[in-house]
């Protein structure tokens, strides 16, 4: 256990440690699902240590290269996604295919409290460093390792990224619409939400060995944590056997657990302009009446949720004119104001540069990158008041952290560090 | 005789939980790894105790499916927080607890005396009636944060204008943005709140003291937007929803096909090695489709790459003629075999892809019944299958017990 108010070298201030201060991390986590999770903990005041292959510039994961492009940077280091979710990490090069990589890999396990990772299930154990050589080299150690499908089981061998997760666990049927096929997830939603459970699963673990020395290995399989998001449905299934693929289904604007009506997307004015509206009980229902000030609003068969179950398309319908003639932020300012569920569907630029909401809180972070000055990530939506979360720097450029990692924390020398970079081990 | 049952990674940590569809799956979450979460029901139940759909279809507030998955391993109170005596009572449970879970419309419980504000190691007010307790973390869920306005608000308006249900639809944008499903709107608030709780504890465990913990649900729901964000904060440009893909500036080719038996699967990204063009060669072949496939000469061809650049097809015509004879003969066979044979078949062959299966398809799936992620939890008597364990722990295993009845564990207000 290092220090437990050791600061990594690029925190702002280490007269205000993080809350995971004095945590270390051997990283080998990459793309979203794996360097999301490890992003959070070093936002959070962990020191975490990614490792990358200096024989092919840290390309296995694939971001470091592709765009998003910072600005009009170009190459390895220019990935916009990659400077996001890697920003507060150190980084350094390991050519494990070198003995004398394979060395300076196992002095820092010993030195540290977890090693992630979320290559394809088996990688690291045939690099040589499993959870038992982890083991040996530190007794307590907390191993998480994050893929698909899991560490075994039939399918063990199997690929997966994001969308395939979210194919595979139901996440992709239950986002749509009826007559259409699946419009699924438009992004790596599991990709993200992985991620999340990949840092529960590494502080859960922690926690655990923090009060008991016990360490583990934690199995997490991406597309058995989207199993567990789908709410009631997979109960309906099992308890009343009423499956989700059946007619009419997914019809996943409306909704029916809890039943509320009217509840969906309708068009506003201008082009590609959406408001949302959810109506959740009968009173909801009088408020909304009210508000939009129609004659078919005092209909008095629509009191009753029933009764506007029942003539669900009609209602939609004439929402539908309603909100055609205003522009989106309008009509759901006054629905908010009357105290109804309303929102526009914002777009990119809306909800990053047009948000107080998210702009006061800090969720846009201007980080220095060592190459290219100031960049853009995003921040955590959560505030600690004691140890709140910190980014200093950017994400590492590649090999950036060698000097402090295999120098001053492994106590190796420039002279032996230089000849290491020359024989393109580190 | 069985083993003794195993230890748990968050054994002898005390929750408190104020009910709310807002932050119920940070308390379970928390539940089902070991805490003693109490989860404080108003007279009546929980809100979540009426939403559809009932077991048997029969309303009835022991039996809500929303009240079983999300409040499982809880136990429950019953308090009237608007009363003296259920006020004095959620006072004394807090002091007995390591942290507050709650996600009421901001300034109710501060309205009461019952927030942060008052019970926590910073607050004043009531700490005279109480023991100190300084080690409590306190977990606030809203939508915008403990600074600004609580608006009423659902799953649905959350990822309108948190982000997320502009990048999900179709390539017709005069159809609507698609609420992606399952209530992620509400889960990510959540997450976020139980990844901060344990680093509060982390700390705690070396500072001694606990704090609070402001988590904004709209802030999440801007956090969980991938490329719309990372393309939009780099170089100011806006992603396009397309059917079933990535939204991206561009549109892309499709990435889902519907298979003879009317299931879709993604395909993942097409053969671009060599050896996965032989490979899909020879698979085309094992099914005895080698004379009818139209593409197998590209395929052959393909076999000579040692990678295809698919970031540069436009400057290379016969590449890109290669690599859409490997998306069109991923077409070609499934016109011919069911989702789930294509999906195996591909992926056994070392090509990522995944078939679009419904919840209870995943779950009913040989690979995930065998590493046990079904789980059968017992109803008094009755077992009852649910999604299982999200992370597979080796030393302090995921279990789940039943979510409560009402007021199930009153009598834990006596001690």
């Amino acid at each position: 256990m290092i220090d437990p108010d050791h600061c990594p070298p690029n925190w702002p201030n280490p007269d205000e440690p993080g809350a995971l201060a004095g945590i270390r991390i051997c990283d080998f986590t990459g793309q979203l699902a794996g360097a999301g999770a490890t992003k959070i903990l070093a936002a959070l005041g962990a020191e975490v240590i990614r490792i990358e292959d200096p024989a092919n510039e840290g390309r296995w994961d694939i971001l470091r290269g592709t765009q998003p492009f910072i600005g009009e940077h170009r190459g390895i280091e220019a990935g916009g996604s990659f400077n996001n979710h890697n920003a507060a990490k150190l980084g350094i090069t390991l050519n494990l295919r070198d003995d004398r990589a394979k060395e300076l890999l196992a002095e820092l396990i010993a030195v540290s409290d977890a090693v992630t990772e979320n290559f394809a299930a088996g990688v690291l154990e045939r690099l040589g460093f499993g959870y038992e050589a982890q083991r040996a080299l530190k007794p307590d150690i907390v191993y998480v390792s994050n893929c698909g499908f899991g560490a075994d089981g039939p399918y063990a061998g199997f690929r997966s990224w994001g969308p395939i997760a979210q194919a595979v666990s139901g996440l992709t049927f239950q986002s749509g619409l009826p007559d259409l096929p699946p419009a699924g997830w438009g992004y790596s939603f599991m990709d993200h939400t992985g991620a999340y459970y990949m840092a529960m699963a590494i502080l859960m673990a922690l926690y655990h060995r923090r009060r008991t020395g016990e360490g583990q290995w934690v199995d997490l399989a991406c597309i058995e944590a989207a199993g567990t998001l789908h709410g009631a449905a997979s109960l309906d299934f099992t308890v009343n056997g009423r499956p989700a693929r059946r007619d009419g289904m997914p019809d996943s604007n409306r909704s029916r657990s809890p039943a509320m009506v009217p509840h969906g997307v309708w068009a506003c004015r201008g082009e590609d302009e959406w408001v949302t509206i959810a109506v959740r009980d009968d009173d909801d229902w009088q408020r909304f009446a009210a508000a939009v000030d129609r004659p078919w609003a005092t209909d008095e068969r629509w009191h009753r949720l029933a009764g506007r179950l029942a003539e669900e398309d009609r209602l939609e319908r004439l929402i539908g004119e309603w909100t055609a003639q205003r522009g989106k932020a309008e009509a759901a300012e006054l629905l908010v104001a009357a105290g109804v569920p309303a929102a526009p569907v914002l777009r990119p630029s809306e909800r990053i540069d047009g948000d107080p909401r998210t702009s006061d809180w800090g969720m846009w972070v201007t980080a220095p990158h060592s190459s290219f000055g100031d960049t853009r990530v995003e921040g955590l939506p959560m505030r600690l008041s004691e140890n709140d979360w910190a980014i200093g720097r950017a994400a590492p450029c590649l090999g950036e952290d060698n000097h402090y990692v295999l120098g001053e924390v492994l106590g190796h020398s420039a002279d032996e560090l230089a000849e290491l970079a020359a024989a393109g081990v580190i | 005789m069985g083993a003794p049952p195993a230890a748990r990674a968050l054994d002898g940590l005390r929750v408190i939980e104020v009910t709310s569809e807002r932050c119920a799956l940070a308390g379970k979450l928390l539940a089902d790894m070991g805490a003693d979460v109490i989860v404080v029901e108003p007279p009546g139940g929980s809100p979540m105790r009426a939403y559809e759909p009932f077991a048997g279809d029969q309303p009835d507030p022991e039996g809500a499916l929303w009240w079983w998955h999300y409040n499982t391993s809880k136990r429950s109170v019953v308090l009237d927080l608007d009363e003296t005596e259920g006020a004095d009572d959620f006072k004394r449970l807090v002091s007995t607890a390591d942290a507050v879970i709650e996600a009421e419309p901001l300034g109710r419980l501060d309205s009461l005396g019952l927030d942060w504000n008052q019970l926590g190691a910073s607050g004043d007010a009531a700490r005279a009636a109480l023991a100190r307790n300084e080690r409590l973390i306190w977990v606030s869920i809203t939508h915008n944060g403990r600074d600004r306005p609580d608006p009423p608000a659902t799953d649905l308006t959350v990822l309108a204008e948190g982000g997320p249900m502009w990048s999900c639809g179709y390539d017709d944008h005069s159809i609507p943005p698609v609420r992606g499903g399952g209530n992620q709107g509400l889960h990510m608030g959540s997450q976020y709140a139980v990844i901060a709780l344990m680093a509060a504890l982390m700390r705690r465990e070396h500072a001694g003291r606990g704090q609070l913990i402001d988590v904004s649900m709209l802030a999440a729901a801007n956090a969980t937007c991938e490329f719309a964000t990372y393309f939009w904060l780099n170089q100011q440009i806006e992603v396009q929803r397309q059917t079933g893909r990535h939204a991206l500036p561009q549109i892309s080719e499709p990435t889902q096909v519907q298979c003879a038996d009317g299931r879709w699967l993604n395909t993942g990204v097409p053969p671009r090695r060599g050896p996965e063009f032989a490979a899909l060669a020879e698979w085309v072949a094992e099914l005895g489709l080698f004379e009818e496939c139209p593409y197998t000469e590209l395929l052959a061809l393909g076999e000579s790459y040692e990678q295809i650049d698919i970031l540069h097809l436009d400057a290379d015509p016969l590449s890109a003629e290669v690599f859409g004879a490997g998306r069109d003969t991923i077409n070609f066979l499934a016109e011919r075999l069911g989702a789930y044979e294509l999906f195996v078949g591909l992926q056994t062959i070392g090509l990522a892809c995944g078939i679009v299966y419904a919840p209870e398809e995943m779950s009913a799936d040989e690979h995930f019944v065998a590493r046990g992620f079904p789980v059968e939890i017992d109803h008094d008597g009755t077992p009852v299958t649910y999604p299982g364990a999200p992370y597979q722990f080796s030393a302090t295993p995921w279990r789940a017990t039943r979510a409560p009845r009402l007021g199930e564990h009153q009598d834990l207000l006596a001690d």
